[in-house]
């Protein structure tokens, strides 16, 4: 089943005079369940379009059809719905309210999903337990590892359930072996049926995902089924 | 209904959170409303002193007076000119009108001048003297500290005896002990035989009894004026509703005394204390005027301040506000955001401001007889959240309308 279709989507900027194509024509469908690595240079338009799929933004021209419902026509607070309870984001530089707590931080979402309070604290604590972090709940990002912040992060981007995980340079900011921890962290998330879309320019990392779709000057260069994935064992 | 008591809650929550992460900056910008409900509170406090001074001056005239004289005291509408065109008022008419007044309670003619007094090296300039009958006293509230009022005989003899109000009595005998000593009043010497009850309407001036000698208009007439010289006939009425009725009576008896034809208009006026106290309130009417818009000007002042503070905040926050929309703040919950963290700096401003005022307001106590009033209270809360609403709407605007992507990006 189709979670994401986009028919020749475009975005294009006025930068005073000057127009600039940051996504030319792109079209494509990513079905639930799906490990999608999104990859290109910088300049490419991937973050472009990682900011439409994410509903951050909206396509110039095209269709965006998530889940049936035609985003590239929503206003401003239909967006924000539609981002709160059906996208998970994560970050390369985690974005967590810095004097907030953990626990406060994976609650957010769920305050603005118009949960009660003893609901809303449950589904954090449990989310923060599911990414090995429940000894950790009343620290502030400050007072944690860098793994143990992007662990938050993925904490927040899960707690609501969310159709589809985005994740934007997830191990950017990371050594190399707590960006492992991520990416196991996220393959496991995706064998328990999780659709995910990693934004990556790193081929290492686009190599645990299933499925490359690499972007160049606002096209899609090419869109292929990954033979030899990365997969990461242990616990 | 339900739906945005949650995000009203829940926003309040969130700014709560966020002035505590700035201690120092919401300490700061709290000030600037702390001051501005301060300085409104205590303004209005002190009005209200002003207004209760004012208003126990003139009834210390005694609220059931009337005063028959040759001037319209604040009456307007006569021109001057006709007012002293009239025949002046002199003790004939007052002897004629006693015979003949059955309503009042009291009747006591008056003459006010004034002269040097001096008691040893203790010397006055200018002292406001009243000189009257033994009557008078009845016809004010008037109590003594000491010593008593000049009796009838003193007073129909032109006995050179003086009561002196407790401002003059303080000046003059510094370490107590008037009554019984000789003070001299232009030349002449008086015996001080009693000294009144401080009454401390202080803004009523000379008109004040606390500034004011008593003695004996028969002494006066002997040594300082002559006989035929205007006076004023200070009347008092049983009770406040008969007050009409006097004034109704008196009329007609001064017609007569006075030889009016029918189609002549009255050349005497009847004043009464609520003149004064029409006076008064369009005083005070002004002073508070002036001193709410002072004072408002201090509170626009804070107000420009936490606004300024608040687009200080939304820009350092820029980042926050894109991390918040992004997990699915609406703009709506992002202004109600904003407004409530303004709203909530200005109430808590505005109590502490409060508290100040309250403080201050037993300071002024001290000479002003004042409390802060409980619409003094409601409006320092209003005043504080409207402020906060006001000043927090425009940074919260433009939080509200910032672009998430953008937003995201702002380092």
């Amino acid at each position: 089943m189709n979670i994401i279709n986009i028919e020749h989507i475009a975005k294009i900027y006025e930068v005073g005079s000057e127009i600039v194509k940051a996504l030319a024509d792109v079209s494509l469908r990513i079905d639930k369940n799906e490990y999608v690595a999104i990859m290109g240079p910088s300049g490419s338009g991937k973050s472009t379009l990682m900011n439409i799929l994410g509903c951050l933004d909206t396509p110039s021209r095209g269709i965006y059809n998530f889940e049936g419902f035609n985003v590239s026509e929503m206003d401003d607070n239909q967006l924000a719905t539609i981002r709160n309870k059906k996208i998970g984001f994560v970050f390369q530089t985690f974005n967590l309210l810095p004097r907030s707590t953990a626990l406060h931080n994976v609650e957010l979402p769920l305050v603005y999903a118009g949960i009660a309070k003893a609901e809303r604290l449950e589904r954090a604590y449990k989310a923060l337990e599911n990414v090995g972090l429940s000894d950790r709940v009343e620290h502030k990002p400050n007072e944690l590892s860098g793994g143990q912040r992007q662990r938050v992060a993925v904490a927040r981007a899960l707690v609501t359930n969310p159709s589809i995980i985005l994740a934007d340079e997830p191990t950017g900011n990371l050594d190399s072996k707590t960006g492992n921890d991520i990416m196991k962290l996220f393959q496991d998330l995706h064998e328990k049926g999780n659709t995910i879309i990693l934004v990556t320019h790193e081929e290492e990392i686009a190599l645990h995902a299933n499925r490359i779709i690499r972007i160049r000057d606002g096209f899609v260069e090419r869109d292929e089924i990954v033979k030899e994935r990365t997969f990461l064992s242990g616990n | 209904m339900r739906n945005f008591l949650f995000e009203l809650k829940e926003g309040l929550f969130i700014s709560f959170r966020a002035i505590a992460a700035n201690k120092g900056r919401s300490v700061l910008t709290t000030l600037g409303i702390v001051i501005g409900v301060w300085a409104v509170v205590t303004m209005s406090t002190a009005i209200k002193g002003i207004d209760n001074a004012f208003k126990t001056g003139v009834a210390s005239l005694g609220s059931d007076n009337i005063y028959i004289d040759k001037w319209a005291w604040f009456n307007n509408d006569t021109p001057w000119w006709e007012l002293r065109n009239r025949r002046d008022l002199t003790m004939e008419d007052y002897e004629k009108y006693r015979s003949l007044a059955k309503l009042p309670i009291a009747i006591a003619p008056t003459n006010w001048t004034r002269k040097q007094v001096k008691y040893g090296d203790n010397l006055l300039e200018s002292v406001f003297l009243t000189a009257t009958t033994s009557e008078f006293i009845k016809t004010t509230n008037l109590t003594f500290s000491d010593g008593r009022f000049f009796n009838e005989l003193e007073s129909n003899g032109g006995r050179a005896v003086a009561v002196l109000g407790s401002a003059i009595a303080e000046k003059l005998f510094p370490n107590g002990g008037a009554v019984g000593n000789i003070i001299d009043v232009s030349g002449k010497k008086l015996r001080v035989v009693g000294i009144l009850e401080e009454q401390g309407s202080w803004v009523m001036g000379d008109f004040n009894p606390d500034n004011q000698i008593y003695f004996p208009l028969e002494f006066t007439f002997k040594n300082f004026i002559h006989r035929r010289e205007s006076i004023t006939i200070n009347v008092r009425a049983a009770n406040p509703q008969s007050v009409a009725e006097v004034e109704e009576e008196a009329i007609g008896i001064m017609r007569r005394v006075r030889s009016l034809k029918y189609n002549e208009e009255n050349d005497f006026s009847i004043n009464q204390q609520s003149g004064l106290l029409g006076e008064i309130d369009k005083t005070v009417g002004v002073i508070q005027i002036a001193g709410y818009f002072i004072t408002g000007l201090s509170l626009f002042v804070g107000a420009i301040g936490i606004m300024n503070i608040m687009f200080v905040s939304v820009k350092e926050r820029t980042k926050e506000i894109g991390i918040r929309k992004a997990i699915g703040a609406k703009r709506r919950t992002i202004l109600g955001q904003f407004i409530a963290e303004a709203s909530i700096i200005c109430l808590i401003g505005g109590f502490i401001g409060l508290i100040f005022a309250v403080i201050t307001g037993f300071v002024i106590n001290q000479w002003l007889p004042t409390v802060v009033q409980f619409d003094a209270i409601i409006l320092a809360v209003g005043i504080s959240l409207l402020t906060g609403i006001l000043s927090g709407f425009a940074p919260a605007y433009t939080a509200a309308k910032l672009d998430p992507v953008d937003a995201l990006r702002y380092e």
